[in-house]
């Protein structure tokens, strides 16, 4: 028997399996398909302190090998997600959820910790400072070691559970950013976000998206993430949560390789709603092909020997 | 919604660019007209929504135009090839709020949900009347498989070169209870503002997923935010906002 625990921040996962923010809802919609505790955890809609509609549509557009989505942070705002979407995960889902989070002020992002922080089933908090799709805010944090470590620090001073940067992927140096939320006290870090693009229509001679630009998801993006996760593991000693494109078993070993304590599953969920329960299922077998016996020996093992 | 491998039993051409395809396999998941199903084509990433024309145990109808790289890869299928499918998605018609005499209004590639209403409702022993709008002449289809169910069925055609002049709005009947409509954004609220009874309307919308989860298709609506392929495609005239 293989063993696909694995360990984030003290909470111990049956699998390294994580739905990604944002593909994945607040649970429902998958709960209805299959048990979705079979997953390690997952990580919930980005949640903000205010209710959001986020972007007008067309919101979507295909790509090679991937998409492009501008949603733009769609979501109840964090106290109905407290009052309605977290009761009704319990009645689905008994293990602790990772809650990702967003804002658009330094105090945004500590005030809706800081009511999640009180939230039982709230395992861990992944605070997104990598949205390519809102405006002046997101990605901004994420774009600057200082401005990403004043969030890092702003979060921590305000909760007890572990606290996950999630980096974006459209920065000159990413390992830098990173260093920056270590030394501000993270417990991890999550990359990659999506990679800024866009799509034009040649018949309208306009982009695709009513919001010009999107962020690019899905396989084509895999390389890219497995590369900034190798760089980023190199520089901090704080465990790294990858994804981008991450659509098969093999896809998670690789990325458990590069540097990865847990691998998080983001467009492959909207193409295949199974994907996550698939990848689960298959991780045994693709295991004791490649002869591991534990997932947690072989995190980093690209850098070792 | 389910995962169900089809079968293509047969791909035709019905005008210049609208297809029609039947596929065989299970249809369980399919619990009313106006749902659709999202195609997984080779070479693409996201899955392509269609409206589902009409459905028995043994299999269902899709009708299609090509417009894209997707619909174009569809048209190039043959039968006895196999095409994976989410079957069952989205909020279709509810034949329950239909009054006896519902208007069905149907727009170019619109149309064929409709066909697959107006069988529902004549099982429900209801008395459908239709009216179809297309372009040109030559883009007309189904007009026939309408009569033969036994329905009063009246064409526009915009350029006149077919059945009553211009859109759809310039034919409605003196006498109906309820309508629903599907077909381009224009002529979806055309028929918001010339019709006098409550009805439903069915959205079209890009979308990442097709069954809830991304976010990708959301409109605002009189009751809160709707997703287009979990809470629509069909929507009620009382709570649309423009």
């Amino acid at each position: 028997m293989v063993d696909t625990r694995v360990t984030l921040s003290g909470i111990e996962l049956e699998n390294p399996v994580i739905p990604a923010s944002g593909t994945f809802g607040y649970g429902q919609e998958f709960a209805e398909l299959y048990d979705i505790n079979c997953l390690g955890t997952f990580s919930f809609k980005g949640t903000t302190r205010e209710p959001r509609f986020g972007n007008p549509t067309p919101r979507i557009a295909e790509t090679g090998g991937g998409m492009l989505n501008a949603v733009g942070l769609q979501n109840p705002g964090v106290e109905q997600v407290i009052a309605q979407e977290l009761p009704r995960l319990r009645q689905v889902f008994r293990k602790p959820v990772m809650a990702n989070v967003s804002g658009f002020s330094v105090e945004d992002y500590a005030q809706t910790c800081a009511l999640l922080d009180r939230e039982e089933q709230v395992g861990w908090l992944e605070v997104n400072i990598s949205c390519p799709n809102v405006h002046g805010g997101g990605m901004a944090f994420g774009a600057s070691p200082e401005a990403a470590a004043q969030v890092t620090r702003a979060v921590k001073a305000v909760t007890k559970k572990p606290v996950y940067m999630k980096l974006s992927p459209n920065v000159t140096d990413i390992a830098a950013v990173a260093r920056a939320c270590e030394a501000a006290g993270a417990d991890g870090v999550s990359l990659i976000n999506t990679l800024l693009g866009m799509r034009l229509d040649l018949r309208r001679r306009k982009p695709l998206l009513a919001n010009g630009t999107g962020g690019l998801s899905g396989p084509a993006v895999f390389p890219v993430a497995v590369r900034m996760v190798y760089q980023v593991y190199q520089a901090v000693s704080i465990p790294i949560i990858g994804m981008g494109g991450v659509s098969s078993a093999e896809d998670v070993i690789e990325m458990m390789l590069a540097g990865a304590s847990a691998v998080e599953v983001g467009a492959a969920n909207l193409v295949n709603p199974f994907a996550c329960r698939d990848i689960i299922r298959d991780l045994p077998g693709v295991m004791e092909k490649y002869g591991i016996q534990s997932l947690n020996e072989i995190i980093g093992g690209a850098h070792h020997g | 919604m389910r995962e169900v491998l089809y079968t293509i039993g047969y791909n035709r051409p019905l005008t210049a660019d609208v297809w029609e395809m039947g596929l065989f396999g299970d249809t369980g998941a399919i619990t009313a007209p106006g749902q659709f199903i999202n195609l997984r084509l080779e070479g693409l990433f996201l899955r392509r929504p269609i409206s589902v024309c009409r459905w028995d145990r043994e299999g269902l109808t899709i009708i299609y135009k090509v417009v894209g790289r997707g619909t174009a890869a569809l048209a190039a299928m043959g039968p006895g090839q196999r095409l994976d499918a989410l079957c069952g998605l989205g909020n279709g018609f509810d034949v329950s709020k239909c009054g006896q005499r519902t208007l069905l209004i149907g727009g170019g590639v619109g149309v064929p949900p409709l066909y697959g209403l107006a069988r529902a409702l004549l099982e429900a022993g209801k008395r459908p009347v239709v009216l179809l709008g297309f372009n040109a002449k030559s883009e007309v289809f189904y007009e026939d498989a309408f009569r033969a169910l036994g329905v009063e069925t009246t064409v526009t055609t915009v350029d006149d070169s077919y059945g009553r002049q211009g859109f759809v709005t310039a034919a409605l009947p003196e006498a109906y209870d309820y309508f629903c409509a599907c077909g381009p954004l224009p002529m979806l609220r055309a028929v918001y503002d010339a019709t006098k009874t409550s009805g439903l309307l069915s959205f079209e919308e890009r979308m990442g997923c097709g069954f809830g989860a991304c976010m990708g298709c959301t409109c605002k609506t009189k009751y809160g935010n709707k997703r287009i392929c979990k809470d629509g495609p069909v929507l009620e005239k009382e709570e649309i906002i423009w």
